[in-house]
C-alpha cells in the first residue's frame, strides 16, 4: 500500500456545476519517496496539496474516490482526527518564508507549538527539542534564535525555521509547495539541498512543487505534470524528460533555456491556461497543441499507460520502445 | 465632461464602442456610491430632512413656539388620546412636537455646515502650511492639534462654551474648533503624500509659486479624504451641538433644538415617553444617515481609506 | 524596550506644556473683566478690584503670569475651587475613582461584547449575524448617548424597575471610601447587600457609556480579522494541526488585537468626554458631573485645572497604550 494514494480527486469552488480547479487527479506517492510536481501557475498544483492537509474551507468543496495517508482514509476522518495527522505524519512548507511565520511570536514560541500538540512536550524538554531542531535546519547559533522574532530573520533564515516546524513531528511526508521561489537565488540551492538531506535522513517521502525543471532532474524520482487542474503526464525522471508523451510535457521542457541552445528564441507554447469560462469540450489541451486533430477537440482522454509513463493523450509522442 | 482621450478612439473605431468610452468622473462616483445601498438610503433621508429645514415654516402643521393649553403632553396619534392635529403629540407646554422636530432640523443643520465651514477652511490652511513647511512652522502646528486631540472633543467644547457663555454662536465656534485638528491632520498627511510625487516636481521646475502649488498644483488632489472627513464631522457636529442643548450648555430654550427638547423632557420620562423618545430618535437617525452617506462617500472616493476606520 | 518607553516619555513632555498653555489661555479668553466675572457682580469696589487683581496675578504681564501659573502647577498647586475652599487637587482625587470605575466597567462590557462580536462576524462573514453586528454597530456609533441613557432609565428603571436611576448606591447603606471604587468598598463593608446594590447602579451607566466604544471594538475586530484571516501565517498554523479555537485566538486575534488596541487607546478621549454625559443622566458622583456643576458656578479655578487634570490623564493614557502597542507588536518595539 502507498504512503498516499489519491484517486479522481475534485476540487470546486462553489457547487458541483462548477468548473474544477482540481480536475479527477490520480496520485500515489511512495513511502521515502520523491515526487516532483510540475506545471505552470494555475494549474491547480497548490490547491491539490491543501486539499490534502484539509486547509481548502468553504465554498471549496473536495470530492475523491479515495484519497488514503498511512492507512487512514482522510476523506471519512473527523476534524480533531485529521488534525492529529496534519502537522504531524504529513506536514507543508510554504511558498514565502517572509508571511508564513506569525509576527507576533518568537520563532522558539512557533515551533514548541508543534512539539506540544503532537509530541506533548513540554517546558525545557520541547525547548531542548526546539533547539536540536533548529541545529537540524542548519541554523547558526541556534540558541540566540530561539527568541528571535520572524522579522529578525532573513528570508532564508525563516524558510529554515518553517522547515523545522514542519518537520518537528517527524514526518512521513513532507509537502514543499515552491520552497525556494521567494528566495534569493544563492540561498535557492542551500534550501533545496537541506531538504534533499533531511529527506535521505529521515526517510520521509517528499512532494515538491516547483517550476524549476532542472531542479526536478536532479532530486525527484518521478515527476507528475499537471495542466489546467489535471495531471496530465506521470512518469519516472529520466525518461519523462528524454522522452516525453504528451505534448505539454514536451513543451515545458522546450521551454527550459538549456533546451533551446542556438534557436532565436525560446520556444514558448501560444495561448494561455483555459480559465473558468472557456474550458475546452475535448482535451483541455486541445486549443493550443501543436499536434491537435479533430478527435482531441471531442473528448476527453483518460490518463493511460503509454510506452514510458502514464500520460492524458489520444495520440502521444515517442511511443518507440527503445 | 467626456474624457479627450475617449474621444478621438471614437474617431478610429469606427462603430462606436459604447464599453470603451470613459464614463465621466460624477458617473462613474455616483455608480461606486449608488452600489451601496446604506448609502443612498441615508442619502434619501438626508434629503427629507434638508427638504424639512428649507420648508420649515410650511413644512410644519403648527407653529413650533404656539402652546396649546388644553393639550399638554398629548400622546402621539396612534396612542389611546391622540389627537390628529398633533401626529407626534405635544410636550409639556402643548406645543406640537412635530413642529419642533422640523424647526429643530433647520438649527441642527445651520449648527452643521457652519461649523464644518468654519473649520475646514482654516483647518485646510494650517495642513497645507504643515505639509509645505516641514520644518519649524509644520511641526508647531502639529504639536498645538496634538494638544487639542489631547483634550475629549465634547470636553473641550464644553470648555469653550463654559468660557464663552451658552448660545448657538458660541456652540458653533466651540464645534468648529474641535473639529479643527482632525482637517489639519488630514491635509498634511494627504499634503506630504503628494509632495513627493513627479506632477508636483514638475510644476516646481515649471516656476509655479507657492501659492499655486498648494491651492491648483496640490490641494486638489487631497480633496477626497477631506469631503469624507467634512461629513462625519457634519455628523459629530450634531451629535456635540445636541449633547451641549442637553448639558444646557448649548441653544437655550424654548428654542427648539434637539437636544435642548431632550433637557427639558427629562422630568417627564414617567408619562410622556414621546417627549424623550422622539428627539433623541431623530438625532440618531440623522447621524445614522449622514454616516451611512459619510461610509459610501468614502467607499467611492477612496478606496484606500476602506478598512481604514 | 527601555530606551523605546524613554522615547515616548520624551514625546510627553511638549505635550504638558502645550496643555498648560490651553488652559491658561482658556481663562484669559473669559470676555469681559475676570474679577467681575469671578465674582459674579458688576461694579466691584475699585480698591477691592485692584487687590483682587493683585492676588491673582492679573496685573502682571501675561508672560509672567503663565510663568506663575506653571511654577505653582510644577509644585502640585492647582488652586482651590471657589464654591468649597477645597482643593481642587483633593476634590478631583476624592471624585476620580467613581469616573475611572464607571470608564472601567465600560471598556470592560465593550471590550469583551466588541471582540467577541468582531470575531464571531468575522468567521461568519456575510451571514446574519455578521450583517447585525455591523448595523447594530453602526447605530451605536450614531448614538446620541444621552438620549440612549433616558431611554435605558425609562424601559429598565422605570419600566421593569430593575435598576435604581441615579447615584453610585443606596442611601441605606454607609460606605466607608476606603478604595474610592464603590465595587470594591462594598466588598470590603460587612452591609450585607451592598456588592449588589452597587452592581446594580453600574450597569446601566456602564453599558450606556461603553455603546460607542462597543461599536467601535466591534467594526475594527472585524475588519482587522478579516485581513489576519487572510494572512499566510494562519495557513502555517493550520497546516500545523492546531484547533480552529487556537489558530483564531492565538494566531489570529493576537495579531488582529494590535490594530484594535490604538482605537481604543484613541476611545479613551471620547470615554472620558462621554463620561460628562453618562455622569449628568446618572447623577454619577465623577469628575465629569464636578467639572459640568462647576461651569454652571463659575468655578473657575475648577473649570480650569480640572480640564487641565483630564488632559494629562488622556495623554497619560495614551502613553500607555502606547507601550502597550509596542508590547503587542515586536516590529514596533524593535524599531530603530
Amino acid at each position: 500500500m502507498s504512503l498516499l494514494h489519491i484517486k479522481n480527486l475534485s476540487v470546486r469552488f462553489g457547487d458541483a456545476s462548477a468548473v474544477p480547479v482540481v480536475d479527477g487527479l490520480d496520485l500515489s506517492v511512495e513511502k521515502g519517496e520523491v515526487l516532483a510536481i510540475v506545471g505552470e501557475s494555475g494549474s491547480g498544483k497548490s490547491v491539490t496539496m491543501m486539499a490534502l492537509m484539509g486547509l481548502i474551507d468553504a465554498p471549496g468543496r473536495i470530492t475523491a474516490d479515495a484519497l488514503t495517508f498511512n492507512g487512514s482514509d482522510m476523506l471519512t476522518l473527523s476534524g480533531r482526527q485529521r488534525r492529529k495527522v496534519v502537522g504531524k505524519d504529513m506536514a507543508m512548507v510554504f511558498q514565502d518564508p517572509m508571511t508564513a511565520l506569525n509576527p507576533s511570536y518568537t520563532v522558539g514560541f512557533q515551533i514548541e507549538e508543534v512539539l506540544r500538540q503532537h509530541l506533548g512536550l513540554r517546558g525545557k524538554a520541547a525547548r531542548q527539542r526546539a533547539l536540536e531542531l533548529l541545529k537540524k535546519v542548519e541554523i547558526p547559533a541556534p540558541e540566540s534564535r530561539l527568541d528571535a522574532y520572524p522579522h529578525q530573520l532573513s528570508g532564508g533564515m525563516s524558510q529554515r525555521v518553517a522547515i523545522a516546524m514542519a518537520i518537528a513531528g517527524e514526518p512521513k511526508l513532507l509537502i514543499a509547495d515552491e520552497p525556494t521561489t521567494a528566495l534569493d537565488v544563492t540561498i535557492q540551492a542551500q534550501i533545496m539541498e537541506l531538504l534533499l538531506n533531511l529527506q535521505k535522513e529521515q526517510d520521509m517521502a517528499l512532494i515538491l512543487i516547483t517550476h524549476d525543471l532542472a531542479v526536478v532532474a536532479e532530486t525527484a524520482r518521478r515527476v507528475c505534470v499537471m495542466y489546467a487542474g489535471q495531471a496530465v503526464e506521470v512518469g519516472q525522471v529520466p525518461e519523462l524528460f528524454e522522452v516525453p508523451a504528451h505534448p505539454y510535457s514536451e513543451a515545458l521542457l522546450a521551454a527550459i533555456p538549456e533546451h533551446s541552445e542556438g534557436a532565436e528564441r525560446l520556444a514558448t507554447l501560444p495561448g494561455i491556461v483555459p480559465g473558468r469560462y472557456d474550458r475546452p469540450h475535448g482535451c483541455l489541451l486541445s486549443p493550443r497543441c501543436p499536434y491537435v486533430q479533430d478527435h482531441c477537440r471531442q473528448q476527453r482522454p483518460s490518463l493511460d499507460p503509454k510506452a514510458h509513463s502514464l500520460a492524458r493523450c489520444f495520440y502521444p509522442l515517442n511511443q518507440e520502445v527503445a | 465632461m467626456t474624457n479627450p482621450l475617449a474621444k478621438t478612439a471614437a474617431v478610429d473605431a469606427a462603430p462606436l464602442d459604447q464599453s470603451l468610452l470613459y464614463p465621466s468622473p460624477y458617473k462613474e462616483f455616483w455608480h461606486a456610491f449608488s452600489r451601496n445601498k446604506g448609502a443612498v438610503a441615508g442619502l434619501l433621508f438626508m434629503c427629507l430632512i434638508v427638504f424639512c429645514a428649507l420648508f420649515a415654516p410650511w413644512v410644519a402643521p403648527h407653529n413650533p413656539s404656539e402652546q396649546y393649553r388644553d393639550f399638554l403632553l398629548t400622546p402621539p396619534v396612534w396612542l389611546e388620546g391622540g389627537q390628529w392635529q398633533f401626529l407626534l403629540g405635544t410636550d409639556e407646554l402643548g406645543r406640537d412636537l412635530l413642529s419642533r422636530l422640523i424647526q429643530g432640523s433647520r438649527l441642527s443643520l445651520l449648527i452643521g455646515l457652519s461649523s464644518v465651514m468654519i473649520s475646514l477652511i482654516p483647518g485646510v490652511l494650517l495642513g497645507l502650511l504643515a505639509g509645505f513647511f516641514p520644518r519649524l512652522l509644520g511641526p508647531s502646528i502639529m504639536r498645538l492639534m496634538d494638544v487639542m486631540l489631547a483634550l475629549p472633543s465634547l470636553l473641550l467644547a464644553v470648555a469653550i462654551v463654559a468660557i464663552l457663555g451658552p448660545g448657538l454662536i458660541n456652540t458653533v465656534i466651540a464645534i468648529a474648533i474641535v473639529s479643527l485638528p482632525a482637517y489639519v491632520r488630514l491635509t498634511r498627511a494627504a499634503v506630504m503624500g503628494e509632495l513627493n510625487r513627479d506632477y508636483v516636481t514638475a510644476a516646481r521646475l515649471a516656476g509655479a509659486r507657492l501659492p499655486r502649488l498648494m491651492f491648483v498644483t496640490v490641494l486638489p488632489n487631497c480633496m477626497a479624504p477631506l469631503i469624507v472627513q467634512a461629513t462625519l464631522s457634519f455628523s459629530s457636529a450634531i451629535l456635540d451641538a445636541a449633547a451641549l442643548g442637553f448639558l444646557g450648555l448649548g441653544v437655550q430654550p424654548p428654542t427648539p433644538e434637539w437636544g435642548t427638547m431632550l433637557a427639558s423632557a427629562r422630568d417627564y420620562i414617567e408619562r410622556a415617553w414621546w417627549v424623550v423618545s422622539l428627539p433623541g430618535l431623530t438625532i440618531l437617525l440623522s447621524v445614522l444617515a449622514i454616516n451611512l452617506m459619510g461610509d459610501g462617500l468614502r467607499d467611492a472616493l477612496d478606496p484606500k481609506l476602506k478598512n481604514a476606520a | 524596550m527601555f530606551s523605546f518607553i524613554a522615547r515616548r516619555l520624551g514625546l510627553l513632555i511638549p505635550s504638558f506644556f502645550g496643555i498648560t498653555l490651553l488652559t491658561f489661555a482658556l481663562i484669559r479668553l473669559i470676555p469681559g473683566d475676570p474679577v467681575e466675572v469671578m465674582m459674579g457682580e458688576r461694579r466691584v469696589d475699585p480698591e477691592m478690584h485692584a487687590q483682587a487683581m493683585e492676588r491673582l496675578g492679573l496685573n502682571k504681564p501675561l508672560a509672567q503670569q503663565y510663568l506663575d501659573y506653571v511654577g505653582k502647577l510644577a509644585q502640585g498647586d492647582l488652586g482651590e475651587s471657589l464654591r468649597t475652599r477645597e482643593s481642587v487637587w483633593h476634590e478631583f482625587l476624592a471624585l476620580f475613582p467613581a469616573t475611572l470605575e464607571l470608564a472601567m466597567a465600560a471598556l470592560l462590557f465593550a471590550g469583551i461584547v466588541g471582540l467577541l462580536a468582531g470575531v464571531i462576524a468575522a468567521l461568519k462573514r456575510g451571514s446574519l449575524f455578521d450583517h447585525g453586528v455591523m448595523g447594530i454597530s453602526l447605530a451605536g456609533y450614531s448614538m446620541p448617548i444621552f438620549w440612549w441613557g433616558l431611554i435605558l432609565i425609562m424601559f429598565f428603571s422605570v419600566g421593569l424597575g430593575w435598576t435604581p436611576v441615579s447615584g453610585r448606591i443606596d442611601l441605606l447603606y454607609d460606605i466607608e471610601p476606603t478604595t474610592g471604587f464603590m465595587l470594591i468598598d462594598t466588598l470590603l463593608s460587612d452591609e450585607e447587600g451592598a456588592f449588589k446594590d452597587a452592581l446594580m447602579h453600574l450597569i446601566l451607566p456602564a453599558i450606556v457609556l461603553g455603546t460607542i466604544p462597543l461599536a467601535v471594538i466591534a467594526r475594527m475586530t472585524r475588519s482587522s480579522m478579516l485581513e489576519v484571516l487572510r494572512e499566510d501565517y494562519i495557513r502555517t498554523a493550520r497546516a500545523k494541526g492546531l484547533s480552529p479555537a487556537r489558530v483564531v485566538f492565538v494566531h489570529g486575534l493576537r495579531n488582529a488585537l494590535i490594530p484594535v488596541l490604538t482605537v481604543v487607546g484613541l476611545q479613551v478621549g471620547t470615554l472620558l468626554g462621554g463620561a460628562v454625559l453618562t455622569e449628568t443622566i446618572f447623577s454619577w458622583p465623577g469628575i465629569g458631573k464636578w467639572l459640568i456643576e462647576a461651569i454652571g458656578a463659575r468655578d473657575y479655578p475648577v473649570v480650569q485645572n480640572g480640564i487641565l487634570l483630564i488632559a494629562c490623564l488622556v495623554i497619560l493614557v495614551n502613553f500607555v497604550v502606547d507601550i502597550l502597542y509596542g508590547l503587542a507588536n515586536p516590529r514596533i518595539r524593535h524599531q530603530r
